[in-house]
């Protein structure tokens, strides 16, 4: 297959690339630029494990072709945190144990910041868990990952008071 | 290439006394919400090649052709692996030496025998050319009828079900019991196949140095995985080094190392490069393992009281035609309700399936929706309520064998659960409840057990003169919280901080953890722990009471205590000093202990031991279309000591939402006329989302133990299945009237 080239910026880093056009934005990210935080279950957009924000939505990587995606600003789960410094939903997510294996959790938490930038959730348990349910968790934390979102969101509106104030 | 982690970059937990009992958060959370935990799959060994599976798309029968030639024309391909080049191994992969050996798919010749077998193997430059070269083989078949369903072929009774143990029991006259009876009852219930579906597919990244191996790859039992393919491939165990520091979940699937893990290690050998090999979503449907269908048939007699005069449980499951596994899940009926005659027995029959496995909770899980659906209706039918009826039928001793508990605190999750779920008002009668909406409501409920069970594991422990400490055991941490666990106890086990103790696990070069499964790794690997840690005390306090510098000279081993990285005299705690002085003195670097787990076999002998719950479930459904959503779940477990409150809270809630999705979500649905499973996808093969979990409360209820092992721990990784399936499918009934007698629950089922 013929290369293409595309420009991506990723975690704030821009990357010129020459990328075969089957690869998706997953692969891409996982085999090539060793981001492997973000995860593949399925390859099919059926688990929810590969969620990454393309610009600032969240989306299954699986089914996103990379060249498809040239010019994007692509944030994963290696670019939420600043150092060690974890950003509330990640430190949420500790707090209330809402993971067990692990494998799923940066989908889960890519999605929770996907969900939280939508603004339709809210502090609604309900709604939360009807906007998460595309990220499967088989280990079933799913009660720890809703009231990770409720505390993280909590914070987040805290902070912004702060800010604004 | 020794596993290099640390997992004590967290700030200090708040708690006080020992680090045992405490709710740490997860040591390795960090790494976990970071995206920086490494699992197998993650590694990148420079050249590396990808390898990508071609599989059978027929059930029987055998790969007539493959275009080789076209996949190797394919830009970026490698080599293809056919039985024709595949390498040689030192063992016959169809040889069992012993019931933990399964039978394996490496491309030994060009028999199909199930859907989703390995009949090739595609190595690239990159994965989208190995993938794309799988495609271009294009094989062809020469397909056989596929025998499919518990009715597909000639049943036989078993040999051994389980891990070995006999196919039919009994005790007392089933017979006499059912004809003395006052009431009976007698129904069947079916379950389906179903897959472990762990997020994670199985994957393997390896290397070879001419005759070592260094192995990236998921294992929920690194010494067995270890041995497993030194013999496969006539190498010494130390020359195969695994490391498997996180599993994506596991849940029994990566027990055994499968056939397309070891067809990995044969690709690199091929090649002669590292390759990575990850298995698709639907090829996880076939060569890693699933729970086997059932169909149970269970018959009780009740006296007038109510009281059980007979049990009679039998169950017919499905094995692969070429190994052995049965699903033992007649044995559900051993050890929860008092009978004077039970009888248990399986039949099976021979199918184009892979082979089943253990699955979480196999045998229990299986059994206990249909043993727990069971007792339901003998309840109605004595026109008892569920829990007095379950209380007049309380086991004060093992049924089957007759064994006191080792411990049983069930009287106090029955008490604790069904107050805290308000189970007292329920009505006797079935479709008597609505809710506000017009939903109809019901409650149910089951019993939880599962057996504590220990294996064989080494830890090996170190004390140094900077007073930190080391312990080391190759315990593998598949969300269950084995890094955190693990470390708990052997702070305790070392009298230190846990900050101060630097816990190694998850890679086969450490000392032997045994597996992770049977709900016995935090018991076995515990005890492990506990010893070395014993053991390294034990030679500090020789150093110190045999030293006249010491304020313990002369103290005596059984007069010292090890505590915050000191030793004091037992008789008078003012009197002690630093583990860093007393080494310092010696004139030593390090010392260290070595410990064993086991179970105890006295205890074995005369205890019968087992963990216990009771779980309610609330479930409405709507009265026009039957739709069934679970509201409410309340479970309180007694399984001995609870070594971290926080995760084993998980364990429950995540084993409570797999007896959810057994009642009314999973299923593998097999194709009649090919043997091809219709929905191995996660899109068809429904596991819960998070939108279908209800509320759900797990209740610790404490039970001290003093005979399973001397931390006193039990199991919790599996029991929260048992009964939780139970209860969902008793409150169907209670809400409809409709007694659901096949699994995965139908809303067809509910409208009749």
């Amino acid at each position: 297959m013929t290369s293409l080239p595309i420009t991506l910026t990723i975690n704030g880093h821009k990357h010129e690339l020459e990328v075969d056009p089957r690869v998706t934005l997953l692969d891409l990210l996982r085999e090539r630029l060793d981001l492997t935080g973000t995860k593949k279950g399925c390859d099919r957009g059926q688990c929810g494990a590969c969620t990454v924000l393309v610009d600032g939505k969240r989306i299954n990587s699986c089914l996103a072709l990379a060249v498809s995606h040239d010019g994007a600003q692509v944030l994963t789960i290696e670019g939420v945190a600043h150092g060690e410094e974890l950003h509330p939903v990640q430190a949420a997510f500790i707090a209330h144990d809402g993971f067990q294996c692990g494998f799923c959790t940066p989908g889960q938490i890519m999605s929770t910041l996907g969900l939280i930038a939508e603004g339709q959730a809210g502090d609604d348990p309900e709604r939360i868990r009807e906007g998460l349910s595309g990220n499967i968790c088989r280990c079933a934390a799913y009660g720890g990952i809703v009231e990770a979102v409720l505390e993280a969101q909590q914070q987040l509106v805290k902070a912004d008071r702060r800010t604004a104030a | 290439m020794t596993l290099e982690l640390s997992l004590n970059q967290q700030p200090a937990h708040a708690r006080q006394g020992s680090s045992i009992g405490q709710p740490l958060t997860r040591r390795d959370g960090f790494l976990k919400v970071t995206g920086a935990a490494r699992y197998a799959a993650d590694n990148h060994p420079p050249g590396m090649l990808y390898a990508v599976l071609a599989v059978s798309s027929i059930a029987r029968g055998r790969v007539a052709s493959l275009d080789v030639e076209a996949a190797k024309a394919h830009k970026g391909v490698v080599e293809v692996m056919t039985p024709q080049n595949r390498p040689a191994l030192a063992a016959d992969p169809d040889a069992k030496d012993h019931p933990f050996m399964f039978r394996l798919d490496l491309l030994q010749n060009d028999q199909v025998r199930y859907p989703n077998q390995s009949i090739a193997v595609v190595i690239a430059e990159t994965l989208e050319a190995a993938t794309e070269g799988a495609a271009l083989l294009s094989p062809r078949y020469e397909v056989l009828p596929a025998r499919v369903g518990l009715d597909g072929a000639e049943s036989f009774v078993p040999r051994g079900v389980g891990v070995g143990g006999p196919a039919v029991q009994h005790k007392g006259d089933v017979e006499a019991g059912l004809k003395s009876a006052k009431t009976r009852i007698e129904a069947t219930y079916e379950t389906p196949a179903q897959y472990h579906n762990a997020m994670e597919p199985h994957a393997i990244v390896v290397a070879w140095d001419g005759d070592t191996l260094s192995i990236d790859t998921p294992s929920q039992g690194l010494a067995m995985a270890q041995g497993r393919i030194a013999g496969l491939f006539g190498i010494a165990p130390e020359n195969v080094h695994i490391r498997s520091p996180f599993l994506g979940g596991g849940f029994g699937s990566k027990g055994m190392i499968s056939g397309p893990q070891i067809l990995g290690i044969l690709a690199a050998r091929l090649v002669g490069r590292p390759v990575k090999l990850v298995l698709r979503r639907e090829q996880m449907y076939g060569p890693v393992g699933h729970r086997a269908p059932t169909r149970q048939t269970l018959r009780m007699g009740m006296d007038g009281e109510g009281r059980l005069t007979a049990l009679d449980h039998h169950a017919k499951t499905t094995s692969s035609t070429f190994d052995d596994f049965f699903e033992p899940a007649a044995d559900a009926s051993h050890t929860l309700y008092a009978s004077p005659a039970i009888a248990t027995s399986h039949d099976a029959v021979r199918l184009d399936t892979g082979t089943p496995l253990f699955m979480r909770a196999p045998g229990e899980a299986t059994g206990s929706i249909a043993l727990e659906s069971a007792i339901d209706e003998a309840a109605y039918a004595c026109g008892m309520d569920p829990l007095e009826f379950r209380l007049r039928n309380y086991a004060e001793v093992e049924p089957m064998t007759g064994k006191p508990f080792s411990s049983k605190a069930l009287r106090e999750c029955y008490r604790q659960a069904a107050e805290t779920f308000g189970w007292a008002s329920r009505p006797l009668q079935p479709r008597l409840m609505r809710d506000a909406d017009g939903f109809l409501t019901g409650w149910g409920m089951g019993t939880a057990t599962f057996p504590a069970i220990m294996f064989q594991a080494e830890a090996r422990a170190v004390l140094k003169a900077d007073g930190s400490g080391v312990m080391e055991t190759g315990a593998q941490d598949m969300g269950q919280g084995a890094w955190t666990a693990f470390a708990q106890i052997a702070a305790d086990g070392l009298g230190l901080d846990i900050d101060q103790v630097d816990f190694r696990a998850g890679s086969s070069d450490l000392p032997n953890a045994g597996i992770a499964g049977g709900s016995g790794h935090t018991a076995t690997a515990g005890m492990a722990i506990h010893n070395a840690g014993a053991a390294v005390i034990a030679r500090l306090a020789d150093l110190a009471t045999g030293d006249e510098a010491s304020p313990l000279y002369g103290a005596g081993n059984e007069g010292v205590l090890a505590r915050g990285g000191r030793l004091y005299r037992r008789d008078d705690e003012s009197r002690g000093e630093s583990y860093a002085e007393i080494l310092t003195r010696a004139g030593l670097t390090e010392i260290e202990g070595h410990g064993k787990g086991a179970p105890d076999p006295a205890s074995q002998e005369n205890y019968a031991k087992h963990a216990h719950g009771a779980v309610f479930a609330e479930v409405k459904v709507d009265p026009d279309f039957g739709q069934i959503r679970v509201t409410r779940l309340v479970g309180a477990f007694a399984a001995g000591r609870v070594i971290n409150p926080r995760l084993v809270r998980s364990q429950y809630y995540g084993g409570m939402i797999w007896g959810v999705s057994f009642a009314l979500h999973e299923e593998a649905i097999t194709d009649r006329r090919s043997g091809r499973i219709q929905n191995a996808n996660l899109a068809e093969y429904h596991v819960p989302v998070n939108a279908d979990v209800p509320s759900v409360e797990a209740l610790l209820v404490h039970e001290d133990d003093p005979h399973v092992n001397a931390l006193g721990i039990k199991g919790v990784g599996e029991i929260g299945i048992t009964g939780t399936a139970g209860a969902v499918a008793n409150a169907v009934w209670h809400a409809t009237g409709v007694r659901p007698r096949r699994f995965p629950i139908r809303i067809e089922d509910l409208l009749g």
